[in-house]
C-alpha cells in the first residue's frame, strides 16, 4: 500500500517538474524557432505551428490581354499564382465575395466567354475562343497552404542590414576587458583583506559588504558629470571604451573583492605559515601560492562579470555613445524594439544573437557560476 | 576588427600596467627596506615597516576605484539632490517636494511597491518548490539547468522573448503571441496585455520572476542539501510524512538562506530598469523608480537635481538591507 502511494506520488513529482521545465523553457524555444522561420509564415501563424503547413488567403492578378498566345485557334494566358511556387491551392474564386467558390482543377466561366482553370500546384490557364481584350488582368482569389520553411535569412539580414554584427563586436569590446581588469585589482585587495594584518581591516570589509548593494543609480549622474568634466578638460570625448571599462571595473569590484576574500580566507593557514617560515614575503606567497589556489573563485567571478557586462544596458546607455561602432547589442535591441516593433523576424533573430554568447558561457561553465552564486550571497544567520 | 584590435591592445596595456604597478611597488619596497641579507634589529625593523606598508599597496588600486566609482558618487548624489537641475544652486528640499507631488513619481512608488511584494515572494516560492522537487528525481540536474538558464539572458533579451509571448493581433486574425493564442483557444478574446494599466505590472513582473527563480533555486537547493541527514532520518522514524518534513523540518532549517535569497532579489527589484524600458518605457502606468530616474537624467536636457533625488530614494530603500548584510557578515567573521 505504502509503496504504491509513494510511487504514484513520485509520478506527481515527475509531472510537476516536467510542467515547470516546459513553462520555463518554452519562451526561449519559441524565440529560437521563430527566428528560423520564413518571415511571411512567422507573421501569420504562431511558432507552435511551425511544423505544419500554414494556410493563407491571397489574391493574384493574372497578366493582361497582351500576354495571350494563340494555340490551336484558341487564345490562352498561362501562369502560376505564386512566384516562388511550393504551395498547394485548396480553393479559388474570381470575386472577393466568393474567394473559395471552386476546387482546384475545376473550370469556371469568366465574363467575356473565357474559361479559367486553376490547378492544385497554383498554375492557371485562361482559355478563350476569341481574342481577349482589356488592359487589366483577371483577379484570381485563392486559398493555399504552404509547407513549413526554415531559413537563416533572418539572421543574414540582421547581421548585415540591422547592424547586429557590428554591435556584436562592440559588446565583445566592452565585456572582455571589463572582465579581466577588475579580477587583477580585486585579487590583490582580497588577499590583503583576508590574510594581512593592518588597522582598519574590519572596517574596510564592512565597507565592501555595504557597497555590494549600492544601487547603480546613485553613481550615474555624478559619474556622467565627472566624465563630461574630464573630457572637456583634456579635450577628449566623454564617452569612450576606456570610460566604460573603468566604470564596469568600479561597479564590479565589491562583488569581486567579497567573493575572492571569502574564498582566500577559507584556504588553510598552514600553507602560508610554512611559506613564511621559509622566508617568503606576502607578495611571493600571494603570487606563487594563493593566486593559483584561488582559480575556482577567479573563474566564478569572471563568469559573473562577463555575463553582467555583456547583458548590461544601463551603464552602456550612460557611458557609451550610440554610434554604429559603439552601440552594444542590448542597446541595439532596445532601439529595434522601438523602430521595428512589429517585425518579429528581425526581433527574434537579433534577440537570439544577443543571448547566444551568455548561453554558451552558461552551459559550458555552469559549475563555476553555481559555486560563485553560493559564495556570493551573504550567508544568513 | 580595428576596434577589437584596439580593445586587445588597450587591455594588454591595462593588464601590464596593473602587473607593473604591483611588481614595481613591491620591488621598490624591498629595495628601500631590505630584510634579506641583513641581520638582527635592522632586519626585523624593516620587516615590520614593509608589513605595515604592503597591505596598502595591495589595496591601493581597488580603494581608488571604489572611491571614484561608488563612494564619491553616493555623496555627490545626495548633494545634487538638494540642488537645481544643473547642480549649481542650492534649492533645499524643493526636489523632494516636487517628487512627492508628482503623479508619475507616486505611480512609480506604488508600482515599485507592487514589484517588491510580488517578485521576491514568487521567485523564492518557485525556487524553493523546484529545489525540493528536483532533489528527488534522477533527472533533477537537467531540470535545474533548464530552469536556471534564463539567468544568463539579459533583461532586454528576456523582454523581447516575453513581448513576443504577449503579442497582440486584432480579434479574428490568427494570434502569433502564445498567451493570446491560449486565451483564444479557450474561447476568450485577445488583449494587448502590456497596455492594460495596473495589470500590465504583473505581466512585466513575470519576466523578472522567470529570470530569478533559477537563482533562488540554486541557493535553496544547496541549503536543503546542507540539512544533516540525521535530522531527516529522525523525522522519518518519528512517522512524519513528506509534507510535514518539508514544512516543519526543512523550511525552519533553511530560514536564514530564504531571507538571503529574498533580500538579494529585493535589491534587484528596486533597481529594475531594463525590463520596463524595453517593454513599455513607463507608458500605461507601468513606470518604476529606476526608469523614472534614468528618464530625468536626460529629459529636457537633463535635470540632475530631480534625477539625484529619485536615486537617493532608491538608496534609502536599500539601506536597511545593507545594514542587515553588514551585520550578518560581521557575525560570520566573528565566528571564525
Amino acid at each position: 500500500m505504502i509503496g504504491a502511494a509513494r510511487s504514484s506520488l513520485m509520478w506527481v513529482v515527475h509531472l510537476a517538474v516536467l510542467l515547470l521545465v516546459v513553462i520555463w523553457t518554452l519562451p526561449t524555444a519559441g524565440l529560437l524557432i521563430s527566428s528560423l522561420r520564413d518571415k511571411d509564415q512567422l507573421a501569420v501563424s504562431g511558432w507552435w505551428t511551425a511544423l505544419s503547413s500554414s494556410s493563407r488567403n491571397d489574391v493574384f492578378r493574372a497578366p493582361a490581354a497582351d500576354a495571350q498566345v494563340e494555340r490551336d485557334g484558341k487564345f490562352i494566358i498561362t501562369g502560376n499564382v505564386s512566384e516562388s511556387g511550393g504551395l498547394k491551392v485548396s480553393a479559388f474564386g474570381t470575386s472577393s465575395r466568393e474567394p473559395g467558390a471552386f476546387q482546384p482543377g475545376e473550370t469556371t466561366d469568366l465574363a467575356d466567354g473565357a474559361k479559367l482553370t486553376v490547378q492544385e500546384d497554383g498554375s492557371f490557364e485562361i482559355v478563350s475562343d476569341t481574342r481577349m481584350e482589356g488592359t487589366r488582368g483577371q483577379r484570381i482569389f485563392y486559398t493555399a497552404s504552404t509547407p513549413p520553411r526554415f531559413t537563416f535569412d533572418n539572421y543574414r539580414e540582421v547581421l548585415n542590414a540591422e547592424g547586429i554584427g557590428a554591435s556584436f563586436i562592440n559588446s565583445l569590446t566592452v565585456a572582455v576587458p571589463a572582465t579581466i581588469i577588475p579580477i587583477l585589482i580585486a585579487a590583490f585587495a582580497a588577499y590583503a583583506l583576508a590574510w594581512m594584518e593592518f588597522p582598519g581591516r574590519a572596517l574596510l570589509i564592512a565597507v565592501v559588504v555595504g557597497l555590494l548593494v549600492v544601487p547603480l543609480q546613485m553613481s550615474l549622474i555624478p559619474l556622467l558629470k565627472l566624465y563630461n568634466g574630464v573630457g572637456a578638460f583634456f579635450g577628449v570625448p566623454a564617452k569612450t571604451y576606456m570610460g566604460i571599462w573603468l566604470a564596469h571595473t568600479g561597479f564590479g569590484l565589491p562583488l569581486a573583492i567579497y567573493l575572492l576574500r571569502n574564498y582566500m580566507a577559507g584556504l588553510p593557514r598552514e600553507i602560508m605559515e610554512s611559506a613564511r617560515v621559509d622566508g617568503a614575503s606576502d607578495f611571493d606567497i600571494f603570487i606563487k601560492i594563493i593566486l593559483p589556489l584561488s582559480f575556482p573563485a577567479l573563474a566564478s567571478f569572471a563568469i559573473f562579470q562577463f555575463l553582467w557586462t555583456w547583458n548590461d544596458l544601463l551603464v552602456a546607455m550612460v557611458f557609451l555613445g550610440t554610434g554604429n561602432n559603439e552601440l552594444v547589442l542590448t542597446g541595439r535591441l532596445v532601439n529595434l524594439l522601438g523602430s521595428r516593433g512589429g517585425n518579429w523576424e528581425i526581433l527574434t533573430a537579433s534577440a537570439f544573437i544577443t543571448i547566444i554568447v551568455p548561453l554558451i558561457v552558461f552551459f559550458s561553465l555552469q559549475r563555476y557560476l553555481v559555486r560563485g552564486l553560493l559564495a556570493g550571497s551573504v550567508k544568513g544567520g | 576588427m580595428q576596434q577589437l584590435f584596439y580593445a586587445i591592445v588597450t587591455m594588454a596595456a591595462g593588464v601590464l600596467a596593473c602587473v607593473a604597478y604591483f611588481f614595481g611597488t613591491n620591488w621598490i619596497l624591498d629595495r628601500i627596506f631590505p630584510s634579506k641579507g641583513l641581520s638582527g634589529a635592522k632586519a626585523s625593523q624593516n620587516l615590520r615597516i614593509t608589513n605595515a606598508i604592503r597591505p596598502w599597496l595591495f589595496l591601493g588600486p581597488a580603494l581608488f576605484a571604489l572611491t571614484i566609482y561608488l563612494i564619491y558618487p553616493v555623496i555627490e548624489s545626495v548633494w545634487l539632490a538638494f540642488h537645481d537641475k544643473s547642480g549649481q544652486e542650492f534649492v533645499g528640499i524643493r526636489n523632494f517636494v516636487w517628487m512627492v507631488n508628482d503623479g508619475e513619481f507616486r505611480q512609480s512608488i506604488f508600482n515599485n511597491f507592487l514589484w517588491l511584494l510580488v517578485v521576491p515572494a514568487a521567485a523564492t516560492f518557485f525556487g524553493l518548490i523546484i529545489a525540493a522537487l528536483t532533489d528527488r528525481i534522477w533527472w533533477g540536474n537537467i531540470a535545474k539547468t533548464l530552469i536556471f538558464m534564463p539567468m544568463a539572458i539579459s533583461f532586454v533579451g528576456a523582454s523581447v522573448i516575453w513581448k513576443f509571448i504577449y503579442d497582440y493581433r486584432a480579434e479574428g486574425s490568427e494570434q502569433i503571441g502564445l498567451l493570446n493564442a491560449i486565451v483564444v483557444a479557450f474561447g476568450g478574446s485577445p488583449e494587448a496585455w502590456i497596455t492594460i494599466p495596473f495589470w500590465n505590472n504583473f505581466f512585466l513582473m513575470v519576466i523578472l520572476i522567470w529570470i530569478q527563480t533559477g537563482f533562488a533555486m540554486v541557493i535553496l537547493s544547496a541549503a536543503l542539501r546542507g540539512i544533516p541527514e540525521e535530522t531527516l532520518e529522525a523525522a522519518v522514524i518519528d512517522g512524519a510524512n513528506g509534507l510535514q518534513i518539508f514544512f516543519k523540518i526543512m523550511i525552519p532549517q533553511i530560514w536564514g538562506t530564504i531571507a538571503v535569497v529574498w533580500t538579494t532579489i529585493t535589491i534587484l527589484v528596486l533597481k529594475v530598469f531594463d525590463i520596463v524600458l524595453a517593454m513599455t518605457n513607463g507608458q500605461w502606468q507601468s513606470q518604476v523608480l529606476a526608469n523614472l530616474m534614468f528618464d530625468w537624467m536626460f529629459r529636457g536636457g537633463g535635470d540632475f537635481g530631480r534625477g539625484a533625488a529619485i536615486a537617493v530614494t532608491i538608496m534609502v530603500l536599500v539601506i536597511p538591507i545593507m545594514i542587515w548584510n553588514i551585520r550578518n557578515a560581521r557575525k560570520e567573521m566573528g565566528g571564525h
